[in-house]
């Protein structure tokens, strides 16, 4: 199998909470357009957010951008989201990272830091590069095990809809 | 992009109808009005999370806020009509160990 990307999408926004949605809805399309299940769109959408989050929180004092990019294999997505603003220190956001600990007193649970968390839990393989800002690349493969789609990507009918 | 938020007082209950995406956004907006709510004590709360079929990390730091507030003063906090995909969330952060949740809205029983 090719190593190469079929397609590459790029995108650059101002890094502000309300252009997280934005980004959400672009990589919603994206992930359509390729033909991931409901779920994994869902999922997709959700790791996404998570990490312009990061961006809008943590990488930059005032102003700055958060860049998007879509790569487009044959059997998978990877998806880089990425700032060039202050490296924010990403070994104490890391800490603490896991899902909420039961046992402990309400009093004590943490509000924040699920954002990491959630990435790695739905996504199949995330790396983080620390070169210039942040780089988060966010890799999820694609099933295509439910529905059988012809030479143009459309689903073929099912046996209900030929009836 | 706003969230749709109604509260309803009936019975010594407040219930919170939320609608809309919860992210970094709106997730102040759900704050704003879900804080106030479990300040008053010995009021029970619930949370009817059926319009909503969005939700990160965001918006579950707003929930464990809630439930930390509601903890101290004396209130119960209850999260109704969630979603599978919702749900789902609250299950992989394993906030479903330690909140009240009801997947069922209140009409339906």
């Amino acid at each position: 199998m090719s190593d190469k990307a079929k397609d590459y999408i790029e995108m650059k926004l101002p890094a502000k909470a309300e252009y997280v949605g934005v980004v959400r809805l672009t990589v919603s399309g994206v992930a359509n357009r390729v033909g991931y299940s409901y779920d994994d769109i869902e999922d997709l959408k959700i790791a996404v957010a998570e990490a312009c989050t990061n961006v809008v929180d943590h990488a930059y004092k005032q102003n700055g951008l958060m860049a998007l990019g879509c790569s487009i294999y044959k059997d998978k997505i990877e998806i880089v989201v990425s700032d060039n603003g202050q490296s924010f220190n990403f070994d104490d956001l890391k800490k603490g990272l896991g899902p909420v600990d039961g046992t402990k007193p309400i009093g004590e649970l943490e509000e924040g830091g699920l954002g990491l968390f959630l990435i790695n839990s739905l996504m199949d393989k995330v790396e983080i590069n620390r070169e210039s800002g942040v780089a988060i690349v966010m890799t999820k493969f694609l099933q295509r095990d439910e529905v059988e789609q012809d030479a143009n990507g459309v689903p073929a009918p099912t046996n209900a809809q030929k009836q | 992009m706003n969230l749709d938020i109604r509260t309803e007082e009936k019975d010594h209950r407040n219930i919170l109808y939320v609608g809309g995406e919860i992210d970094a956004y709106t997730a102040s907006q759900l704050r704003e009005a879900l804080l106030p709510l479990t300040e008053k004590d010995g009021t029970n709360v619930i949370v009817d999370l059926s319009g909503v079929d969005y939700i990160d990390s965001t918006g579950l730091g707003i929930f464990i806020g809630a439930l930390k507030s509601s903890n101290s003063n004396n209130t119960t906090l209850k999260l109704i009509g969630l979603n599978s995909r919702v749900k789902r969330l609250f299950s992989i952060t394993g906030l479903d160990e330690v909140m009240d949740i009801d997947e069922e809205r209140e009409e339906a029983k």
